[in-house]
C-alpha cells in the first residue's frame, strides 16, 4: 500500500491556501513567486505544483511557512514545484480575497487538484457535467468547510477513484441548495453520484444518486462500489446460492421473478426499481423458466436479506412502490438496530427509539382500545352498584356477577365475551347476568374480596358463591353458567333418573348441553367416598356435570357397568358408551385430579381452549397435523396407538388446521414453510423441546409409528426443530428517567456497580424462532406514514412540543 | 412495689388507684377519634380523654369566623368512594357511609359548627370510648420491664384521677396561642377573643399581626367597614396556590391582597415583631414604634416624650395611629403537661411549635408515645397535609398499623398478587388511592417482590420516612427488591416566590414525564431495601435515596392515569425492565402458539392460559389485533409455502416480539393544562 501511495503522490498537485500571516520570507532558492493570474493560467497545463497564497503585507514569522520552505527541496524530487502566489492588496479573488474563509486554510492539508475540480457556481458544475456526458461519471461533493473530516474523506476517495470518476467539490452552500430537492442542511456534508456515462443525448440530464449515510471514507467507498455494480443482475441459478456486491455489503437483494413471455416488461420493471433502490438494495432478474422454484405461481418478487441463514421471502406485490417500501423500511429498521448496537446517543436515533417505545405492543390492550368506540350490547346485563348489589342478589335464584374495571384491558375483553353470553342465554329462567365496575365501586369489590380483574362469580341464595376459573370464552362461560344451574353433584332419587342422567336427558335444564356426564354410585355404607365426591363436586361445580346415586339399588346400577360401588360411571356422547371406574379410598384432591384425568379424551383433537388440560400432564405430544378432519384410516391407527398401552407416556392427539388455523403458525416456526399434510410430529414440549417429523414417505400406521418412536428413543433420529429456549425479556427498553434526571442527582448509591435495570439485555441474535434481529425488520407501512406525515404529532399541544425540542433547557426559572 | 395489686384493669400502686388501658389517647378531636376508630375496629383496649364535654372542642371556638377552609366537594362525577376522598377534606375514615362530611353540609367551605356536629356523630355512631370532661394535666412514666415499651404511662386528670397505659397516643392538637412580648403588647387583642362582629370595627384603623389564614380571615371579616387594615409579620406572604401547601394563605381568605395591590389603602408589611413597640396616646390611639426607641426611656412619662419613627423618618410606613392591634399568630403544642422524664422537646427552627417526633410519629424522647393529628405535622410541615384532617386521617391509620405490628404481631395488611397483576395494581392505586394523593411525599405504597418475581405483595400507605425499617415496622420481608409508589409535584414547581402559571408548565409527552409539574405518580425501584444511612443521605429535594430505576407517570389534567398508551404502556415498560420479563397480555391463541414453539412462556400465558384461564377474546377483538399487526390471522393460508398477499410481515412470532407498528391512535391527543 505505501508503495502505491507514493505512486499516487507523485501525480498530485498540492494547493495550499495559506493566507493568515504568512510572512514575506526571504528568497528560498526553489520558491517561485507569482501573481495569482499567472499561477492559475499555469495550472491548466497540468503542471504539478505546491502553491501558497500570501497577502503582500505579512505580519510576522510562521513556523508553518518554514516547514513549506524546508519541504520545497524534497518535493522537487517528486516533480512538485513549490509556488508562492503573492496576493496584492486589491485582489479580491477567491484565494486571496476571502480572508475570513481562508484564515482556516492551514488547518487542512491538500487539495488534489487533478482529480478534484473545485466549482463555485451551478454553471461550473453543469459545464463539467456536459463534458462528462457519455464519457464518465461524476462524483459531486459538498463540504461545509475545508479541512474537515468529510473533506478529507472526499479527498482520500478521490485518491482511489479519481481515475475512474470525475470528482467535483464545492463549499458553496448555494450550490448545495441548487442541486438538492428539499431544504438541505448546509452544516453537513453531502455527496451525489451523477450517472453521466450512460447519457447519450446532450440535452438529457445525468441521473443523480445521493449518499444517504454521513460522509466517511468507508461510506463513500461503499457508495461508489454500489454505483459501479451492474444496475440489474440477471440470475439463472438458485437464488439461495446467489451472492452479489449488495449482499456482501450488507444490503438486501430484490429478485424480480420473470417469465419468458413477459421478459421485456419485467426487465423494464427491474430497471425502474433498480434506479429507485440504487444504493439501498440490489436488483436481480430471476428467470422462472431457467430456475425451478418451489413457490406460488402468483409470486412476483423475492427478497433476500444479507443475514446468514435467512430464507428468501417470496411475495406477491401489486406495484413497484411496494417493492421500494419493502426495502426502505427494512433499511430504516436495520439502521436503528445498528445504531442501538453501537449505542450512539444521537438525538435522531433517540427519537426513533422512543417512537417504538410508545407504540402499543400489547395485543389485548391494542385490540380493546381499537374496539372502544363500538357500543356493546349490554342491555341484558344488569349494572350492580354498592346500593343495589345485595338486593339484586336476592331477587334471582342465581346471579352471575362479572367484576371488571373499565380501564383494565383484559376485563374489557372479557366483558365483550360476556355480552355474547348474555345474548346466548337470553331467556334462560332463573339466571340473572350482572356486572360490577370496580373502578366505580372499589368498596364493594374489596368487600367481595375481588382483588383481580376480571372475576366472575355465581351467587346463589343461601349458598357459597362459586368463582369461575376457566377459559374466558363465550362458550366456556355459557357452559359454566348453564351447568351451575343444577347442584353439583346432583342427587338422583330413582333408577330412572340415574339412567336418564347418563343418557343426558335428565335434568331437563341441561338436556341441550353436550358434555360428558359423571355419575358417582355409592352404597350408603361408603359414606366417606361419598363425602369426598360431594366435595369434589363443589370444586368442579360448573365445569363438570356430576351426579350422585346412593339409593338401595345402587349396586344393581353399578353392576350393569361391571363395577361395584363406590364407583364412577362416565357417559360420553349422550350415554352411548358408559365407562365404569372403581373408586378406592380417595382424598378430595385425588378425586378431583382423577375426575379431571378421566374426562380427558384418549385421542383428543387439540384446540386452543383444551390444550392446557393436556399440557398439565407434562408429557410429550405425538400430534397429527391435518388440513381438515383426519381420515378414517389414520384415525383408527392413531386410536389404536393411543389405546394400546393404557398408561401412555405421551399424549396422542391431532390438530385440525381448519379449526385451529394457528397450527399453521406452529408448522411455520418448525419448518419455515408448511410441509405437506397430514403431518405427524413428536414434540417434546416439556423436556428439551425437540421436534421430530415422522417421515412423510411412510404411511401412518401404528406399526410404523411405533418403530419410528423406538428409533427416536434410541436417538437415531435428528430433530427437525427445537423449541426456543429464550426467556421472555422486556420487549423494549423503558424511558431512562433516572439518567435524564441524573445531572441533578449526586451519586450516593451504595451499589455503584448496580446499573439501573433500564436497558434490557440484548437478545442473542440468530434465534431460529425469530429473535429480535430478524423480527425488527418487519415494520408495517403505517410506520412510514407516521414518520413522514406524523399528523398525530401536531395535535399534541405546545408544551410537549417544546419539551421535545429542547430537552435540557426547558425548565422554568424566573429568578 | 410489693404492694402492687393488679386486676385486669384496675391497679393499685402504693395507695394510688390506676385505671389501666393498653392505649390511652389524649384528645377527642379528629385525630383522637380517628385513632379510637382504628383501635376499636381492631378490638383493642383503649380510652380517649377529652377535656371538654364533647368532641372537637377546638372547632367549637375556632376558626373564630366559623368558616372552615377545608373543601367539601359534593360532586366529582365519580362514584368511587376512595377517589372521592381525594376531594373530601373533612371526613374521617370509617366503614360507615353515613359518616361522610358531604352528608352534613352542602357548603364547599363548611361551617365549623358542622364539624363539631360531625365529630359528635362520629364518636357516638361508632360507639367510641371517650371519657369527656377529663383534662389530662400530668403525664409521667413508670419503669416496668414487663411493659410493652419498658415503661407505663401514668396520666393524671384535673380531678386527680389516675390512669395507666402501655401506649400513649397524643392527639391533643395545637391550642396554645402564640404570643409575642414587646413593649405595649398589653394593648394587643388576641385572635381567640377579638370581636367577630364587623360593626365593632366601623371607621377604625386596624393593625393585624401575623400572616396566616387566621390573620387574613380576620381581615376579610372587617375589610368593608374599616378605614384600612395593615398587616405585619416577619416573612413574606406564602400563597397556597404557589406553594401547594394547604396551610399557607388560601385564596378564599386573600381579599386583603386584592385591595392592597389595587391601591385601596390596605397594606402588607414585613418586619420582626420582636422589634416592635406600641405606645398609646391620650386619645387611646395606638402608635407603632420600635423597641430601641423605648430603651432607656420611661414610658410612663407619656407619649410626648417618646420618639416615634416618623420623627426621624417622616414617611415611616406605619406612622398613622391605629385604633386596634390584633394578634393572629397561630398556636403551639402544649408541652406543659409532660413530665421531664418524657423528654417532650420542641422542634428546631420553624417547627418549634411542634413536639419532636420521628418519621414513624413516635416521640424522639419516649418509646411508645406517638403524636397524632395536627401536632404531628413536623414530619411534613409546609410540604404535605399531615397537619390537616385530610392528611392525618391517613397517618393515624399508618401509626395504628405500626402499633398492630409492634404490639400484637399483626403485620402490615397486604395482598399477594401474581406478577401479571403488577401494572394493574399500580394503575388502580394511583388512580383512586386518597392517602397517596393527600399525603403525597409522605405515605407510599410498597410493592415487595417475591422470589423470582412471579408474585408480589402490596402494602398500602406506608410512611416512607421509615422505609429502611420496613421489615421490622411492617413485619413483611423485603428480600427480592421493591417498588415504592408515591405522588410528587415537580421538583422546582412549588414555592412562595414561584410563578406557577408560566407558559408551557404542563408536560404531555410520556417520555418527558420526569419533568411533570403537577402532582403525579412516581415509582422508585430498589433492588435492596435502602439502609438507614442511605435514607439519611438521600439527595436534597428527593424524598427517597437514589433508586436503581425510577418512573414518572406523566401528569394528567384529569388526574386520570388510565390512558393505555400514555400512562399504562410506559409504566409496563418500566416494570418489565426492572424485572427483566415480558408483562404483555396475550390472547389464548398466542399462548397456544408459544406453548408449541417455546420452552418458556410469558407470565401472562403461564399464569393465565396454562392454568386454563386463557383469554379467548371475541371475534371483533381478534380482528382488531390482526389489523394492528399484533396477531396473525392464519385462516386464509391455504397454500403451502405461501403467505397471504397483504402480509410481508414474517411470522407471527416476529410480530409478537416486535410489534408491527400500528397506527398511532389519536386518542393520544394530549392535554396541556394551560389550554
Amino acid at each position: 500500500m505505501p508503495a502505491q501511495k507514493d505512486r499516487w503522490v507523485s501525480s498530485f498537485v498540492f494547493l495550499l491556501f495559506c493566507v493568515s500571516s504568512i510572512p514575506q520570507c526571504g528568497s528560498a532558492s526553489l520558491q517561485q513567486e507569482q501573481s495569482p493570474q499567472h499561477y492559475f493560467s499555469g495550472l491548466e497545463a497540468g503542471k504539478t505544483s505546491l502553491a501558497f497564497f500570501s497577502p503582500s503585507v505579512s505580519p510576522g514569522a510562521q513556523p508553518f511557512l518554514e516547514h513549506i520552505e524546508s519541504s520545497a527541496e524534497a518535493l522537487q524530487d517528486y516533480g512538485v514545484s513549490v509556488v508562492k502566489v503573492n496576493c496584492p492588496k486589491e485582489d479580491v479573488s477567491r484565494y486571496c480575497g476571502k480572508e475570513n474563509a481562508l484564515r482556516k486554510a492551514f488547518l487542512f492539508s491538500a487539495l488534489l487538484f487533478n482529480e478534484v475540480k473545485y466549482v463555485e457556481t451551478l454553471a461550473d458544475l453543469e459545464n463539467i457535467e456536459n463534458v462528462l456526458k457519455g464519457k464518465s461519471n461524476m462524483v459531486f461533493a459538498y463540504v461545509p468547510a475545508t479541512g474537515t473530516a468529510e473533506h478529507r474523506a472526499v479527498m482520500e476517495a478521490a485518491f482511489v477513484y479519481g481515475t475512474i470518476h470525475q470528482f467535483v467539490l464545492t463549499t458553496e452552500a448555494a450550490l448545495l441548495k441548487a442541486t438538492s430537492h428539499d431544504d438541505p442542511d448546509v452544516s453537513s456534508a453531502w455527496l451525489l453520484f451523477c450517472h453521466c456515462q450512460q447519457v447519450t443525448e446532450p440535452a438529457q440530464a445525468c441521473r443523480r444518486t445521493a449518499l444517504a449515510q454521513p460522509l466517511t471514507l468507508l461510506s463513500i467507498h461503499r457508495h461508489l462500489k454500489l454505483m459501479g455494480a451492474p444496475l440489474v443482475t440477471e440470475v439463472a441459478e438458485d437464488p439461495e446460492k446467489i451472492s452479489t456486491v449488495h449482499l456482501q455489503l450488507g444490503l438486501p437483494l430484490v429478485f424480480i421473478l420473470s417469465q419468458k413471455e413477459t421478459y421485456e416488461a419485467d426487465r423494464r420493471t427491474a430497471e425502474f426499481v433498480a434506479w429507485q433502490l440504487l444504493g439501498k438494495a440490489g436488483v436481480a432478474l430471476l428467470s422462472r423458466d431457467l430456475v425451478e422454484l418451489n413457490v406460488l405461481q402468483r409470486s412476483n418478487v423475492a427478497l433476500k436479506t444479507p443475514e446468514e441463514g435467512m430464507p428468501i421471502q417470496y411475495l406477491v406485490l401489486e406495484d413497484t412502490d411496494e417493492v421500494i417500501t419493502l426495502v426502505e423500511d427494512k433499511n430504516k429498521v436495520k439502521q436503528i438496530q445498528e445504531d442501538e448496537q453501537e449505542e450512539e446517543e444521537e438525538e435522531d436515533e433517540d427519537e426513533k427509539e422512543n417512537n417504538n417505545q410508545d407504540i402499543q405492543d400489547d395485543q389485548v390492550v391494542e385490540a380493546v382500545s381499537r374496539d372502544k368506540k363500538r357500543e356493546l350490547p349490554l342491555e341484558q346485563i344488569l349494572v350492580l352498584t354498592e346500593e343495589n348489589f345485595h338486593s339484586s342478589l336476592s331477587e334471582a335464584a342465581r346471579t352471575v356477577v362479572l367484576f371488571y374495571a373499565t380501564w383494565e384491558a383484559v376485563s374489557l375483553a372479557v366483558l365483550r365475551s360476556y355480552s355474547e353470553v348474555a345474548a346466548h342465554l337470553q331467556g334462560t329462567p332463573g339466571v340473572l347476568l350482572s356486572r360490577v365496575n370496580c373502578w366505580d365501586w372499589p368498596g364493594l369489590c374489596s368487600q367481595e374480596n375481588v382483588t383481580q380483574f376480571p372475576t366472575l362469580r355465581i351467587y346463589q341464595e343461601g349458598q357459597q358463591s362459586v368463582t369461575y376459573g376457566g377459559m374466558w370464552g363465550t362458550e366456556e362461560l355459557s357452559s359454566f353458567i348453564l351447568l351451575s344451574q343444577v347442584s353439583s353433584p346432583l342427587k338422583l332419587a330413582t333408577m330412572d333418573e340415574a339412567e336418564g342422567y347418563l343418557r343426558g336427558e335428565f335434568p331437563s335444564e341441561l338436556s341441550s348441553h353436550h358434555h360428558p356426564s359423571l355419575l358417582g354410585v355409592f352404597s350408603s355404607a361408603t359414606s366417606k367416598a361419598r363425602e369426598a365426591f360431594e366435595e369434589a363436586g363443589n370444586i368442579l361445580s360448573g365445569h363438570v356435570r356430576m351426579g350422585m346415586y346412593f339409593e338401595e339399588d345402587a349396586l344393581a346400577l353399578s353392576q350393569k357397568y361391571s363395577v361395584s360401588p363406590p364407583a364412577l360411571l362416565l357417559a360420553r356422547s349422550g350415554g352411548r358408551s358408559v365407562e365404569g371406574i372403581a373408586l378406592s379410598g380417595h382424598s378430595v384432591q385425588d378425586m378431583v385430579q382423577m375426575i379431571r384425568y378421566e374426562l380427558l379424551d384418549i385421542f383428543p383433537e387439540i384446540t386452543v381452549p383444551n390444550l392446557p388440560q393436556y399440557l398439565q400432564l407434562g408429557k410429550p405430544f405425538l400430534i397429527l397435523f391435518s388440513a381438515g378432519d383426519i381420515s378414517q384410516v389414520e384415525s383408527k391407527e392413531m386410536l389404536k396407538l393411543a389405546t394400546g398401552r393404557p398408561h401412555q407416556t405421551f399424549v396422542v392427539c391431532w390438530l385440525n388446521l381448519k379449526k385451529t388455523p394457528v397450527g399453521y403458525g406452529i408448522l411455520r416456526t418448525y419448518f419455515s414453510t408448511t410441509p405437506p399434510l397430514p403431518l405427524l410430529l413428536w414434540v417434546n414440549l416439556h423436556a428439551g423441546g425437540q421436534v421430530f417429523k415422522f417421515p412423510s414417505e411412510q404411511s401412518i400406521t401404528e406399526l410404523n409409528i411405533l418403530s419410528w418412536l423406538e428409533r427416536l428413543q434410541a436417538g437415531l433420529e435428528i430433530p427437525s426443530s427445537t423449541l426456543s429456549e429464550e426467556d421472555w425479556k422486556p420487549p423494549l427498553p423503558a424511558y431512562d428517567f433516572l439518567q435524564m434526571m441524573e445531572p441533578s442527582v449526586p451519586e450516593l448509591s451504595p451499589h455503584p456497580g448496580a446499573t439501573p435495570a433500564q436497558h434490557p439485555p440484548k437478545n442473542p441474535g440468530g434465534d431460529t424462532a425469530g429473535g429480535d434481529s430478524a423480527a425488527r425488520e418487519e415494520p408495517s407501512q403505517e410506520g412510514t406514514a407516521e414518520e413522514v406525515g406524523a399528523p398525530g404529532r401536531g395535535l399534541r399541544g405546545t408544551a410537549p412540543r417544546l419539551a421535545a425540542r429542547d430537552k435540557q433547557g426547558r425548565r422554568h426559572s424566573e429568578l | 412495689l410489693g404492694l402492687a395489686l393488679c386486676t385486669s384493669s384496675l391497679c393499685a400502686v402504693s395507695g394510688a388507684t390506676f385505671l389501666y388501658h393498653d392505649y390511652c389517647v389524649i384528645g377527642a378531636g379528629p385525630a383522637g377519634l380517628q385513632a379510637a376508630y382504628f383501635l376499636q375496629r381492631a378490638g383493642r383496649d383503649y380510652i380517649v380523654f377529652e377535656r371538654s364535654h364533647a368532641p372537637g372542642s377546638f372547632f367549637a371556638l375556632y376558626p373564630r369566623h366559623r368558616k372552615l377552609i377545608s373543601i367539601n366537594k359534593q360532586y366529582t362525577g365519580k362514584s368511587n368512594s376512595e377517589f372521592n376522598l381525594r376531594h373530601d377534606w373533612n371526613s374521617l375514615l370509617s366503614h360507615d357511609r353515613r359518616l361522610l362530611f358531604r352528608r352534613y353540609s352542602r357548603d364547599f367551605f363548611p361551617n365549623a359548627d358542622t364539624m363539631v356536629r360531625y365529630l359528635e356523630d362520629f364518636a357516638s355512631l361508632l360507639k367510641l370510648r371517650v371519657q369527656y370532661n377529663a383534662a389530662i394535666i400530668h403525664v409521667t412514666l413508670e419503669k416496668n420491664e414487663q411493659a410493652w415499651n419498658g415503661h407505663y404511662f401514668l396520666l393524671t386528670d384535673q380531678d386527680r384521677k389516675n390512669y395507666k397505659c402501655s401506649s400513649l397516643l397524643v392527639a391533643a392538637g395545637m391550642w396554645v396561642p402564640n404570643v409575642v412580648n414587646f413593649p405595649g403588647s398589653e394593648y394587643v387583642e388576641g385572635y381567640e377573643t377579638v370581636s367577630i362582629n364587623p360593626e365593632d370595627f366601623t371607621g377604625q384603623t386596624v393593625l393585624i399581626l401575623g400572616r396566616g389564614n387566621s390573620a387574613f380571615e380576620t381581615a376579610e371579616n372587617i375589610l368593608g367597614v374599616t378605614n384600612f387594615i395593615h398587616m405585619v409579620s416577619r416573612s413574606r406572604v406564602r400563597l397556597s396556590w404557589a406553594t401547594h401547601y394547604v396551610g399557607d394563605l388560601r385564596a378564599i381568605n386573600n381579599g386583603l391582597l386584592d385591595t392592597y395591590q389595587l391601591k385601596s389603602l390596605d397594606g402588607l408589611l414585613e418586619g420582626d415583631l420582636e422589634d416592635l413597640a406600641i405606645v398609646k396616646d391620650k386619645k387611646g390611639k395606638l402608635h407603632i414604634t420600635l423597641r430601641f426607641y423605648l430603651e432607656n426611656r420611661n414610658i410612663s412619662t407619656g407619649i410626648d416624650s417618646i420618639t416615634l419613627p416618623q420623627d426621624e423618618l417622616d414617611n415611616f410606613a406605619t406612622r398613622a395611629p391605629y385604633d386596634r392591634v390584633i394578634r393572629c399568630l397561630g398556636w403551639k403544642f402544649d408541652f406543659s403537661i409532660y413530665n421531664r422524664s418524657l423528654r417532650m422537646m420542641p422542634g428546631k427552627g420553624n417547627i418549634k411549635k411542634y413536639p419532636q417526633i420521628k418519621p414513624s410519629y413516635e416521640s424522639r424522647g419516649t418509646r411508645g408515645l406517638f403524636v397524632l393529628g395536627t401536632a404531628s405535622h413536623s414530619v411534613d410541615f409546609r410540604k404535605s397535609a399531615g397537619g390537616f384532617i385530610h392528611g392525618f386521617r391517613y397517618t393515624t391509620r399508618a401509626v395504628h398499623r405500626l402499633l398492630e405490628n409492634r404490639h400484637h404481631g399483626v403485620p402490615w395488611p397486604s395482598t399477594v398478587y401474581p406478577i401479571t397483576q403488577l401494572t394493574n395494581s399500580i394503575i388502580k392505586r394511583v388512580n383512586e388511592a386518597s392517602g397517596l394523593y393527600q399525603m403525597f411525599g409522605v405515605l407510599a405504597d410498597i410493592i415487595l417482590l417475591r422470589e423470582n418475581a412471579t408474585a408480589f405483595e402490596y402494602l398500602e400507605e406506608y410512611p416512607i420516612g421509615v422505609l429502611a425499617e420496613l421489615e421490622m415496622q411492617a413485619g413483611r420481608k423485603a428480600r427480592n427488591g421493591l417498588f415504592v409508589i408515591i405522588m410528587e409535584y415537580g421538583r422546582n414547581f412549588s414555592g412562595a416566590d414561584k410563578d406557577v402559571f408560566y407558559y408551557n408548565r404542563a408536560v404531555g409527552e410520556a417520555q418527558h414525564a420526569w419533568q411533570s409539574n403537577f402532582l403525579h405518580p412516581v415509582i422508585y425501584y430498589y433492588k435492596h431495601l435502602p439502609t438507614e444511612r442511605e435514607m439519611r443521605l438521600h439527595p436534597p429535594d428527593w424524598p427517597l435515596p437514589r433508586p436503581n430505576a425510577i418512573h414518572h407517570i406523566v401528569e394528567d389534567f384529569l388526574t386520570d392515569w388510565t390512558a393505555p398508551n400514555a400512562h399504562i404502556l410506559p409504566l409496563r415498560r418500566f416494570l418489565e425492565n426492572c424485572l427483566g420479563t415480558d408483562l404483555r397480555n396475550f390472547f389464548a391463541e398466542s399462548c397456544f402458539l408459544f406453548a408449541f414453539t417455546h420452552q418458556k412462556l410469558p407470565p401472562s400465558c403461564q399464569q393465565g392460559y396454562v392454568r386454563m384461564q386463557g383469554l379467548l377474546g371475541s371475534q371483533e377483538l381478534r380482528q382488531h389485533a390482526v389489523q394492528a399487526g399484533l396477531l396473525q390471522d392464519y385462516t386464509h393460508t391455504d397454500f403451502p409455502g405461501d403467505r397471504p398477499p397483504d402480509s410481508h410481515h414474517g411470522s407471527q412470532e416476529h410480530l409478537m416480539r416486535d410489534h408491527g407498528i400500528p397506527l398511532r391512535p389519536l386518542q393520544h391527543l394530549v392535554k396541556a393544562k394551560d389550554e
